[in-house]
């Protein structure tokens, strides 16, 4: 369909296309498309020249130079002679410009291949992140080697920093979700219990349920989004800053300098923030107990204090420690090996969070399972 | 036409703060149509605090900034925006967004402002880009470029809209002489084939004799402008201590 703003006369005496442009060009108008121009080709295959008339042209930008930037392209390859004197000034200069722009030679992207391609490319991915991950490992060990020998070099008010971070400013949290959790059990395990008439039986399985593994698994998924998520996009942000080729390059390891510490801040501070979210359970299920099952309070309390045997504690505070060091590796490892831009800051975040959530569950069933041989 | 010559910025008394901290203050200039305008000025000297509120970022503590006679700072939310799709800015390091292709970020503007068919977004894209010398880089990610190539991206992606006035954050920072001299010629390019309005903060000596036709100089001692004019003009006739010293390298 023809538009008003371009029109086409064609001669037939000279083979000339003469093309004339009416009106406003603007990139926030709707302009016509280039297939009205080209069609014209192939409707007179024996043109010879092309001549542009802009005097019916109010106005112009640059959608009006693609238009014609196109065009002529189009007629260098059918090998169509283009009169552009025509044009005024501006549009004159700006197309030859962009027709003698010598572009530089561009690379050719590597193309995404056949679908066992892909299948072998992604097996092999999954093997190199195992040595990846083995490597960090590795670096990990060496570097905590170092650290007993008194080698390692990392600033201690930082460390204290972490410790805070990693620690005290969790205690909020922690509170709220294990209270509500130590409530949940309270209520989930009165259900039951009234049945049979042993509603005081709530204190056991609270207890016994906070302190042996879930003090430790709701503490561990809290730290892994809030902690974890945040050391992996710190160390992501500082490897797309350079920050830590810049240590590297003062010859400061930077998994002695940036690694270690948060590892030994989570693995301190988990342990302590896994007994005060038991504690924090074990009040929920208090205030639950007491105040809507009608039990006694010191009864409870005793109760509570005969239920939990001193291995149920080992065996949470196990778990806590565990959790520490898969958090903070994989937050790390997640951020060392971030890709310097923002999408890879934020993949490294969410992998980071994945990761250490993933493996805080398989933990836990290992760690089960051990105790159950044990009989722990 | 002729010789009337069009304000296009008028800056008037405005005092640039952060909370208390005064950074500069009583700034007092004209940017004309068609000019290449610069903001010169030492490192802290606040020229990029006086960039972010000339293009919207940042909010004056105080007075006015005139565009084509209409006060920026006391318009309403969606005035301003309108405004703001007036003006064109290449950022320091280019700020080209990571999770799109070159193609993408330039194309976005267009996507967002125009009545354009994807076919013809596609065609001035490719054309903005063949401009600054990057045809057929459409489809690689900015992480894919050279700190040079992602500077030029976002100068297809700054004049995408063919804005009427473009703002360079120092446009050779982190290029080297032959790129930064390119850039430059593509600034006065810019001016002379589109008429767009230029303004540049630098400190970068060959680009400030090299394409400004007007500049101010900031001082950060006294807080305010101590001299404009054509930079050559003021390389010749300043008797200001300061000026000559920055224009001559630190010659005294």
């Amino acid at each position: 369909m023809p538009s008003e703003k371009v029109s086409f006369d064609y001669s037939s005496t000279d083979n000339t296309l003469s093309i004339k442009f009416n009106g406003d060009w603007r990139i926030s108008t709707k302009i016509p498309q280039l297939s009205e121009a080209t069609s014209q080709f192939l409707a007179h295959p024996d043109i010879k020249n092309v001549s542009f008339d802009t005097t019916g042209l109010s106005s112009w930008d640059s959608s009006l130079i693609a238009f014609l930037y196109k065009l002529i392209k189009e007629c260098r390859n059918r090998s169509i002679a283009v009169q552009h004197n025509s044009l005024p000034e501006g549009i004159k200069k700006i197309t030859t410009l962009a027709l003698k722009t010598n572009n530089k030679e561009v690379p050719l992207k590597a193309a995404t291949g056949a679908f066992l391609d892909r299948v072998g490319e992604g097996f092999i991915s999954i093997k190199e992140s195992v040595f990846i991950f083995l490597d960090f490992l590795g670096d990990i060990v060496h570097a905590f080697g170092r650290l007993i020998m008194g080698k390692a070099y990392f600033r201690k008010d930082e460390f204290m920093l972490l410790l805070q971070r990693c620690g005290a400013n969790a205690l909020g949290l922690v509170s709220l979700i294990s209270l509500l959790v130590g409530v949940i059990l309270a209520f989930v395990g009165a259900m039951q219990l009234k049945l049979f008439g042993a509603q005081i039986y709530i204190a056991d399985i609270v207890g016994i349920a906070m302190v042996r593994v879930m003090g430790a698994v709701m503490t561990g998924i809290l730290m892994s989004g809030r902690t974890g998520a945040s050391f992996a996009a710190e160390l992501g942000i500082m490897q797309t800053n350079e920050e830590i080729d810049a240590f590297k390059t003062l010859g400061i390891n930077p998994v002695e300098f940036l690694v270690i510490p948060r590892i030994l801040a989570l693995v301190i501070m988990m342990p302590l923030l896994t007994l005060y979210a038991d504690l924090m359970g074990i009040f929920g299920g208090f205030i639950i107990s007491v105040s809507m099952l009608n039990l006694n309070p010191v009864e409870y309390f005793n109760h509570t204090q005969v239920a939990i045997k001193m291995n149920n504690l080992w065996v949470g505070l196990t778990h806590s420690i565990v959790f520490g060091v898969i958090i903070a590796i994989s937050g790390c490892l997640r951020g060392i090996k971030c890709e310097r831009s923002a999408s890879g800051v934020g993949e490294a975040t969410t992998s980071a969070v994945v990761t250490s959530i993933t493996a805080i569950v398989i933990a836990t069933a290992v760690i089960t399972f051990i105790c159950q041989v044990l009989g722990v | 036409m002729g010789m009337l010559v069009k304000p296009v910025i008028e800056v008037r008394n405005l005092d640039l703060s952060y909370d208390d901290y005064i950074v500069m203050r009583n700034l007092n200039f004209t940017v004309n149509k068609g000019e290449t305008f610069i903001i010169m000025g030492g490192s802290g000297s606040g020229k990029s605090t006086l960039l972010k509120v000339l293009i919207g970022l940042k909010e004056p503590a105080k007075g006015q900034v005139l565009y084509g006679g209409e006060d920026f700072w006391a318009a309403d939310y969606a005035r301003q925006q309108e405004m703001m799709r007036g003006f064109g800015v290449l950022y320091q390091s280019g700020a080209l967004w990571s999770s799109l292709t070159v193609g993408e970020n330039v194309a976005l503007p267009l996507q967002l402002y125009s009545n354009l068919s994807a076919s013809q977004i596609r065609d001035i894209v490719e054309l903005k880009l063949t401009l600054v010398g990057l045809g057929g880089y459409a489809d690689f990610y900015p992480a894919e470029l050279s700190g040079g190539m992602r500077k030029h991206a976002g100068l297809a992606r700054a004049i995408a809209l063919d804005p009427e006035i473009i703002f360079f954050d120092e446009p050779s920072a982190g290029l080297d002489p032959i790129s930064a001299r390119m850039l430059d010629d593509f600034i006065i390019q810019l001016r002379e084939d589109l008429g767009a309005t230029i303004v540049v903060v630098t400190h970068e000596l060959a680009s400030i004799f090299a394409v400004g036709s007007n500049a101010i100089f900031l001082d950060d001692q006294s807080k305010t402008i101590i001299a404009s004019g054509n930079p050559k003009d003021l390389l010749a006739d300043s008797k200001d201590p300061k000026v000559i010293q920055f224009l001559t390298r630190g010659r005294i």
